[in-house]
Order: C-alpha cells, then sequence, then structure tokens
C-alpha cells in the first residue's frame, strides 16, 4: 500500500526531477480514466446503486497530489481523485469492489463510491462533509509526530467550494499553527457542484488565502501535468522538510457532471473552450510524444493495457458476494460489552 | 483530606497520561493555565508537550483528534463547554462515530464535556447533550454523578477503543467531595442502585442524582420508601437494572435536566412501556428541565430545571395514581 514501490521511495528521498516520473503519472491518469469510463459506463446501465462520482480532467492533478508520497504517509483524497487513489496504491479492484458493494472491498458494503480507504495504510476514507478532512489529516500528521516520527508528509484535496467551509478553515489553521507538515490541494474546477466561484468567494485568487494563513502556497495549471508534477514535487519536499502546512492552487474544469445524475448544463460554454478547459490527458499525452517519451502507439498500448486491467478487475468484483445482512454484527463501536441493545423487543 | 469531583477528573487524566505515553490532551487553555475549571492544572508541568493548548477551533480540535487516534494515540479532548461542542458535532457524530463500522478501524478519543447548569450560566453555558450525542451510533456517552465515577469512568473511557463522550456536571465540579479517590471501579455501562425503597423508582443521572437524593429523603416523612437508580452511563442504557427495579417498586419516574424532546428520559419511559409494561401499576411520568433556552436569572434558572423540591412534588402526584 502506499506508493511502496523502491523506486518511487528513491525517487521521492532525492527529490530530483526523475525522468520516469512524467510516463508513471501519464499512464496512472490513463488507468484512471479507464476506470472511471468504465463506472459510467456500470451507471448507466443501472449496475450502480446509488451515485457515480468521477475526476474527468481532474487526473493530471489528483495524481501529482499523490505520487511523491511514500509509506508512512496520509493521504486523504476527495471525491475526485480517482488518479491519485491509483497512485497512493489503492487498486482498479477495490475501487470496483467498493462501487459494487463486494464484501471483500474494504468498505464491505457498509460505505460505497468514493468512501473508500485503508485508515490503517494512512489511506484516509472522507466522509462528505467538505472541509472535513483536512484537520483529520492534520490529526494523523500529529499522531505521527508524537510517536516521534518525522519526514512524513500528508496530503488532502478539496475543490473551490470547499474552502468556504468552516472545517477547511480551521483545520488549514490549525495544521499552520501546529506547524504540520500537512499539503492542501485545491482543485479550483470552476463549480461547486452548480455553483460558480463568484458565489463561493471574492478574493482575487484563492492563493491568497495562503498568506492569510502565514503558510507557502503554489499555484499551477491544473490542466497541465507537467506543470501539476513539478508543483507537487516542490510542495511536498517543502513539507517533508520542515517547513509547515503548503496551500497548492490549481485551476481547472470538471469535465463530466457532479455526478453522473448530473449534465453539467450550468457550465460557462466559454470556460470549456478555454484553456482552463482543456482535457489534462491529452495536453499529458502530446507532452510525453514532444519530450520523446513515448509514441502515439505507446499511448496505444498503454490505454489497452489499462483497459484490460479495468476488465479483469470488473470481472472478478462482479462475481464477489455482497455482505449477507444475517452475517453483520449490526455493531458501530468495538467494545461488545457495550453494545447499547434492548430496541427491537419482537426479535428479542 | 477529601477530594473533589473536579479534583478527581484531574487525576484520572494525570494518572492516564502516567499510565499510557499514547495519551494526551487538546484542548483551549488546557496548558499552562490549566483548563477553564483547573481540570488539567498542572499536568502540562508534569507531562511536557502532552496537555496542548489548541486554537479555538473545536471542529478542528476533534479532527487532529481523530487523526492522532487514527494513528494509535488516545486523545482527550476538553470543550470549554458543553454547548460549544456543536461546533465540533459534524467531526464527532460524523467523523469519529462512524470510522469504526465504515472501516473497522477503531476510534479511540475522549472529548470531556463540561456540561449542565449552574448559577448565572444561561443559554450558552448550560446545556446537557448527552441525549443528542446518545442518538448517534458509535458513541458511548458516560454521565458520571459521583465523585468515585468521574475517577474511574474516565479512566476506563481513555482504555477503550471506541469514541466516548464523557459528560462532567460543572455543578459538582467543586462542591461535591468524596473521602478519597476510590480502589476499586464499577464497570461502565452498569447502572447503579444509590438507594433502596420500594414504592417507586426514580431513574436519573449526573447533578440530577443528587436532587433526586434529596427528594427520596424529603419523602421518608410521609411513609414513602423511594429507590433511586443512577445511569452512570447513558449509551449503554442498562434496561436490565432499570426493569428490575420497577418490577420491585411497580412505578416509574425519570428525572433529567435536558431538554423534553426526546433524549435520555424519553428513551428509559419507552424501554420501560415496551419491554415491562406489565410491571408498572401507573403510568410512568418523566421530568425534564423546561423546553426553553436555559435562562440565565437564577429565579428563572431555579423554575427551569428540575429541583429536589419539584422532583418530591411529582413522586407524591406518582404515589397517589
Amino acid at each position: 500500500m502506499a506508493a511502496a514501490t523502491k523506486d518511487e521511495a528513491r525517487a521521492d528521498q532525492t527529490t530530483a526531477r526523475d525522468a520516469a516520473m512524467p510516463v508513471r503519472a501519464f499512464r496512472i491518469m490513463l488507468r484512471a480514466r479507464v476506470t472511471e469510463d468504465k463506472l459510467a459506463a456500470l451507471y448507466r446501465a443501472g449496475m450502480i446503486k446509488g451515485g457515480v462520482f468521477l475526476g474527468k480532467g481532474q487526473e493530471a492533478l489528483s495524481t501529482a497530489s499523490a505520487i511523491f508520497l511514500r509509506k508512512g504517509d496520509i493521504f486523504g483524497p476527495l471525491i475526485r481523485d480517482q488518479a491519485g487513489r491509483l497512485a497512493f496504491g489503492d487498486t482498479i479492484l477495490d475501487t470496483f469492489r467498493t462501487y459494487l458493494g463486494s464484501a471483500q472491498g474494504p468498505m464491505r458494503g457498509r460505505d460505497g463510491n468514493v468512501h473508500r480507504g485503508r485508515p490503517r495504510d494512512g489511506y484516509y476514507p472522507m466522509i462528505s462533509h467538505l472541509g472535513a478532512l483536512v484537520p483529520v489529516v492534520a490529526g494523523g500528521l500529529y499522531g505521527r509526530r508524537l510517536r516521534g516520527e518525522t519526514q512524513m508528509v500528508g496530503v488532502t484535496s478539496i475543490g473551490d467550494g470547499g474552502t468556504a467551509t468552516g472545517a477547511f478553515h480551521e483545520g488549514v489553521n490549525l495544521a499552520a499553527v501546529e506547524r504540520l507538515p500537512l499539503v492542501v490541494v485545491v482543485a479550483n474546477n470552476q463549480y461547486a457542484y452548480s455553483t460558480p466561484n463568484s458565489r463561493e468567494f471574492v478574493c482575487a485568487d484563492l492563493l491568497d488565502k495562503a498568506a492569510g494563513y502565514g503558510i507557502a502556497g503554489f499555484k499551477c495549471d491544473g490542466t497541465d501535468p507537467a506543470a501539476c508534477l513539478e508543483t507537487l514535487r516542490l510542495a511536498v519536499q517543502s513539507a517533508r522538510e520542515g517547513n509547515g502546512p503548503q496551500l497548492v492552487i490549481a485551476n481547472l474544469l470538471r469535465l463530466v457532471g457532479h455526478g453522473e445524475h448530473d449534465d453539467a448544463s450550468y457550465v460557462d460554454p466559454h470556460l470549456r473552450e478555454a484553456a482552463v478547459g482543456r482535457d489534462c490527458l491529452e495536453v499529458g499525452g502530446a507532452q510525453l510524444i514532444e519530450n520523446g517519451l513515448a509514441t502515439s502507439d505507446d499511448i496505444v498500448a498503454w490505454t489497452k493495457e489499462a483497459q484490460a486491467e479495468v476488465e479483469e478487475a470488473l470481472d472478478i468484483a462482479r462475481r464477489e458476494k455482497g455482505p449477507d445482512p444475517n452475517d453483520e454484527d449490526w455493531r458501530a463501536i468495538s467494545t461488545e460489552r457495550l453494545v447499547d441493545g434492548h430496541y427491537d423487543t419482537e426479535e428479542e | 483530606m477529601s477530594v473533589t469531583y473536579l479534583e478527581a477528573i484531574r487525576a484520572a487524566q494525570g494518572q492516564a497520561l502516567a499510565d499510557d505515553p499514547r495519551v494526551f490532551i487538546y484542548g483551549q487553555d488546557v496548558g499552562a493555565f490549566g483548563g477553564a475549571f483547573k481540570a488539567t492544572k498542572n499536568l502540562a508541568k508534569e507531562f511536557p508537550g502532552r496537555v496542548i493548548d489548541a486554537p479555538l477551533s473545536e471542529d478542528a480540535i476533534v479532527g487532529l483528534a481523530i487523526g492522532s487516534a487514527i494513528e494509535g494515540a488516545r486523545p482527550i479532548v476538553e470543550m470549554q463547554f458543553a454547548d460549544f461542542s456543536t461546533v465540533g458535532f459534524n467531526q464527532i457524530v460524523n467523523h469519529a462515530a462512524t470510522l469504526y463500522y465504515r472501516t473497522g478501524v477503531p476510534c479511540p478519543l475522549v472529548v470531556r464535556l463540561p456540561s449542565g447548569g449552574t448559577l448565572g450560566g444561561g443559554p450558552f453555558h448550560s446545556q446537557s447533550m448527552e441525549g443528542l450525542y446518545a442518538h448517534y451510533p458509535g458513541l458511548v456517552v458516560m454521565t458520571p454523578a459521583t465523585v468515585e465515577d468521574a475517577y474511574t469512568m474516565l479512566l476506563e473511557a481513555v482504555t477503550l477503543d471506541d469514541p466516548v463522550i464523557f459528560c462532567e456536571h460543572k455543578l459538582l465540579y467543586y462542591h461535591l467531595k468524596a473521602d478519597a479517590l476510590p480502589d476499586t471501579a464499577q464497570p461502565v455501562g452498569k447502572a447503579r442502585l444509590a438507594r433502596a425503597g420500594r414504592d417507586a423508582t426514580v431513574v436519573t443521572y449526573s447533578a440530577m442524582l443528587h436532587e433526586s437524593l434529596q427528594a427520596a429523603e424529603e419523602l421518608v416523612e410521609e411513609g414513602w420508601q423511594i429507590e433511586v437508580i443512577d445511569l452512570r452511563t447513558v449509551k449503554p442504557l442498562d434496561t436490565d437494572t432499570v426493569l428490575a427495579s420497577v418490577a420491585r417498586t411497580g412505578r416509574l419516574l425519570v428525572v433529567s435536566e435536558a431538554w423534553p424532546w426526546g433524549g435520555v428520559a424519553s428513551e428509559v419511559i419507552s424501554r420501560v412501556v415496551t419491554e415491562g409494561f406489565g410491571l408498572l401499576d401507573a403510568a410512568p411520568m418523566r421530568f425534564n428541565a423546561k423546553d426553553t433556552p436555559i435562562p440565565y436569572h437564577p429565579d428563572l434558572w431555579a423554575a427551569h430545571r428540575p429541583t429536589a423540591v419539584a422532583i418530591a412534588a411529582r413522586l407524591r402526584k406518582l404515589l397517589t395514581q
């Protein structure tokens, strides 16, 4: 779990520009996109209960958010972080398991879709209340520090809308006060569900908030994978070196609805045509080709590989059973002797 | 030599810090200042780096506790007043309380809530929140009424793997005394027979235990023997002990300082009626604070909450039904 391969750890420790990094990042973006395309198809086919929430257009930033993390780090992803989740070590199989409600998935059918994680591996499962993860990831870092650990980093992400919550403010401020190695990545995708930036904040730039909290701020083009990688490399490195919280702001456009139930008809067509509306996957592919890191044939081959991986994972997840209500212990606390009973006298 | 309820809470925290290096205290003014009520007096000095002043951010304070608990720490959070825990409510009920069910990873933290009314406390420094937290799955809710319980239950709270809401009553802080800290502990989750009787059962908890005991004493002269049950924890709620008492007396009055709609009193009555209807010789009664914000003026406050005199009056009515 967690970017744990030796290569990744080495790349991060040196924090040098890693020639293989753009390719690795692109392939994660691609795997996320292919996975999400399949999720959308499953949703349309009525095979997923509840919502499907995709990160199309945000894969570059999301991948960059987690790709510099290593074992012992903490990642608290949000709704549109399928790519970052894969970069941190989540699997396509666990993605489908959670969406399809497999009892073998990390949430065992007790929670679904983007609400998944493995807390013991530093992979925190979000709750729906935006901003709530900011202080919790800060707390995870605080806990690690109490154990005498150093050099760890926590990354959590949020959107433009989430910056308007009290939890975001309290969490970032507290992280600054405690000088915790927390990187908060703000994906400004222009809309909080249907609400545009103008109804969420009035500061000239979200980056201004960094100065308000007395922390470092970075800004990058969220549609540009190379820029995202470079920015997050610096932010994660700075946090790891003990410089306290880092705020990263990236502008981009969500290229899908809030969920698959949403046609996103509220999005200004001019934004779709503007640079902010670029598809980061197309930009990333062009960058690789231009820099001689890949050919278009490579990209076609990687896409097929990702599609095969997705089909295989889906096959497995589909065959797995969901949770059996009769086998559930229906227990919300771990201390069995303190479970409260006496609710259903019929049953007893 | 005697020890107050507040000193017991301070002593329990000192003991927990000494016993377990994973324990730390986080809250507003808890450090060198020792807390608004001095419940952490001298602890920052005795345990450097483990009793920490937090910014004025209840949401983030609880959030930090949750994250640290995931990573193996045992945080004790002090809310300055129970009333302010509403600002951290989301983290408590949606984050801490759901973690174990969702992921199988427990969330061991204690949130201390200085609860209940005191003279001049007014609407925002007087609330009793136990019913609200007990409503949510995933939390253990403790309401100690004695010096002994304040000490032993807080110590046990810190050892539990689950989130605990520890409702300590401010009215008991300075005035309630015991001879010494206890050597033995009654287990959390079990109610206590605080006074044996035969004519009616009063089920209560926290500061209302003492009002109820006084009412029971008052009725002795009139020839009534009132049994008083101290719930000690409201979640889990020790229904068996309550039912056993009602089986003996046939009459039930539930007394709570919290507001009437929903809550602990309604829950106790609901359980007794659904599980022990045949045990009752009269309709059960409940006595709560009035359904308004908690008033500031002492005369209004005295009429707003149940007092010994008012409890005795309710009991007379119950006994002659």
